[in-house]
């Protein structure tokens, strides 16, 4: 049974997140940001670096930490405000966000002093990197878990499944997939572009498969902990491209988009209606 | 570190570069247990099977699949891990092209790729295991060093200074077994530091890989004609050894000898270099021309492409009588 408060705090996570979401993604202006696919991971990414991560916000670099990489880098503001509120980076840095040169641009750029693992942006380079640790954690005998959260479009690429070959070869049961299932990718839906029986694929290669909603926060809560003995797992998270917000949701022009102060507001009341109370940063 | 001996120098030549490499892996092995081998299905074609043997756990199989031993390997090192991983040069450098790209040139992981079968090694396995491109594709990747040993002791040398060397490396191998010998008994080699061979006043030559040994043969020829001529081994392309060729601009004609593509590789590295000064030689790029000829064995690939010393003797007579 998961405890009312952890669920509690990370549906109260979630909702800054998002706020967060909106407002750096109205502060990079023209420059326009990735909306959809950074709103579909939130309460992912609330759960993982708030209840289920083995994190030391202080010391981000710590040896024993759990790895996280976001191999769907187009996540990234989803991502950014989970390191906030986590702890790991401070809102003076968040908000640096699509900074010329700055550390936390429209796709992460690795950092450990800022809790970023991995440099993302080019899709489906992102799991081999997590096999590799979690392969060399096991040789090491160390006992932290590695999470590499994918997006379902980014099963397309070859490289993917090349991976999933050599980490069920090599029995990492160390290692999690995630799969943000929100049926959409840059230009469109999944079934239209390139149609995947997801759950099936992985099987077939051997991986232990879960499918849980992506967006509550119970379930995942009951999915993530380790009770693995052999094996790669993939989580298949379904969600809503774009969660949130009545006209991002499942909309392929919110892929990436400029927020304008009209929309910003427009955004934020639906928030604050679906929410009932106002969370402040 | 490792003491290598006269009669091991000359086992060395009769294994070529591949198994020379393997060689220098094993004895890294003995004394940094971080030293561990990845390959795309090509352990005995790498020279890794004395490694295995000693060290079977040490060995990663990934199976016939380039791009993702790069991610395992940046994986790998993240942890402590030095890896070496193998494949041909143009798998490791064309497949995985973006692989490399990004663990190496943009994450700047710990890890050395071992490309062999660069040039015409790889004989009547024909056009698709050539690694004719993969200077070029990678040297215009930022922080990756390219070493391009010129026989087997040399790759001995280059296997351990990139397990020293703290970030990415290519080291690219070349020629079959009984390479002939450029190094007769050990010297002293550093990443970035071209060697001067042979001295010379007429003309310099700048060579890499299996190319050095056929210059310096040629330098002999040329000799005999009354050229005086100077031979550099340019065992690293990137970074390019800069002072090696600025003590090279007196002579009357430079020249760049390679095994790759004349696009990109050695010769553009040192044109880059020219290019810049105001008081320069004449540059003869000598390389691969651009274009696929019908394969065959390494010495009728060389040849065809006028990559033997006969043919760079010829190119280097007919260039330095239209400067001189």
């Amino acid at each position: 049974m998961i405890s009312a408060d952890k669920i509690e705090r990370c549906q109260i996570a979630s909702l800054n997140m998002r706020k967060n979401i909106l407002h750096l993604a109205h502060q990079a202006g023209s420059n326009g940001a990735h909306l959809g696919p950074a709103l579909s991971i939130v309460e992912i990414m609330a759960v993982l670096y708030l209840q289920i991560m083995n994190i030391r916000p202080f010391d981000p670099i710590w040896p024993l930490r759990d790895r996280f990489i976001l191999s769907k880098g187009h996540g990234a503001l989803g991502y950014y405000v989970a390191l906030f509120e986590s702890g790991l980076i401070s809102k003076d840095a968040l908000y640096t966000y699509e900074i010329n040169g700055g550390s936390f641009s429209g796709q992460p750029s690795k950092d450990l002093s800022l809790g970023i693992e991995y440099s993302g942006g080019s899709l489906g380079l992102g799991l081999s990197y997590g096999a590799g640790i979690a392969l060399a954690a096991r040789r090491k005998k160390e006992l932290f878990q590695t999470y590499v959260l994918m997006g379902d479009g980014e099963v397309n690429e070859g490289s993917v499944w090349e991976t999933v070959m050599f980490a069920k070869h090599n029995d990492l049961s160390n290692l999690t997939a995630i799969i943000d299932r929100n049926s959409m990718q840059s230009d469109g839906s999944c079934e239209d572009i390139i149609r995947i029986d997801m759950e099936a694929a992985w099987r077939g290669f051997g991986w232990d498969v879960i499918t849980c909603d992506g967006h509550n926060i119970s379930e995942l809560l009951q999915t993530f902990p380790n009770d693995r003995t052999n094996g790669p797992r993939v989580i298949i998270a379904n969600t809503v491209k774009g969660k949130g917000i009545s006209f991002m949701e499942n909309s392929k022009d919110w892929h990436h988009n400029r927020l304008t102060d009209d929309l910003y507001q427009k955004a934020l009341c639906e928030l604050d209606e679906a929410g009932g109370v106002s969370v402040g940063n | 570190m490792l003491e290598i001996k006269h009669t091991t120098i000359r086992t060395l030549s009769i294994l070529g570069q591949r198994g020379a490499f393997g060689y220098a892996l094993n004895e890294l092995a003995k004394e940094n247990e971080q030293i561990i081998a990845l390959t795309s299905d090509l352990r005995t074609t790498s020279g890794l099977d004395r490694f295995n043997n000693a060290y079977p756990e040490r060995v990663i199989n990934v199976g016939i699949a380039e791009q993702n031993m790069i991610g395992i390997a940046s994986g790998l090192s993240t942890l402590g891990f030095v890896p070496f991983a193998t494949t041909f040069a143009n798998f490791a450098s064309l497949r995985a092209c973006e692989q490399m790209r990004h663990h190496m040139g943009y994450m700047r992981e710990n890890i050395k790729i071992v490309g062999f079968g660069g040039g015409f090694a790889m004989g009547m396995f024909g056009i698709t295991h050539y690694g004719i491109e993969d200077v070029s594709s990678i040297r215009s990747i930022p922080n990756i060093a390219i070493l391009s040993p010129a026989d087997s002791l040399e790759t001995v040398k280059a296997t351990i200074a990139a397990a020293q060397h703290k970030g990415p490396v290519y080291l690219r191998l070349t020629g079959v077994m009984n390479q002939p010998m450029v190094y007769k008994e050990d010297y002293d080699y550093e990443i970035g530091k071209a060697v001067q061979l042979r001295d010379g006043t007429d003309i310099a030559i700048f060579a890499t890989g299996g190319m050095v040994h056929q210059s310096l043969q040629a330098a002999e020829q040329l000799d005999k004609t009354g050229i005086s001529c100077k031979v550099v081994n340019v065992h690293t392309i990137i970074p390019i050894d800069k002072q090696a060729i600025m003590n090279s601009l007196g002579v009357k004609l430079l020249v760049t000898v390679e095994e790759h593509s004349r696009i990109g590789g050695l010769g553009s590295t040192v044109a880059e270099v020219l290019t810049e000064l105001d008081e320069k030689p004449p540059q003869l790029l000598i390389g691969v021309s651009n274009e696929y000829k019908p394969a065959g064995s390494y010495e009728y690939m060389l040849e065809q492409y006028g990559l033997n010393f006969m043919s760079i003797t010829e190119k280097i007579i007919k260039r330095y009588g239209e400067v001189k």
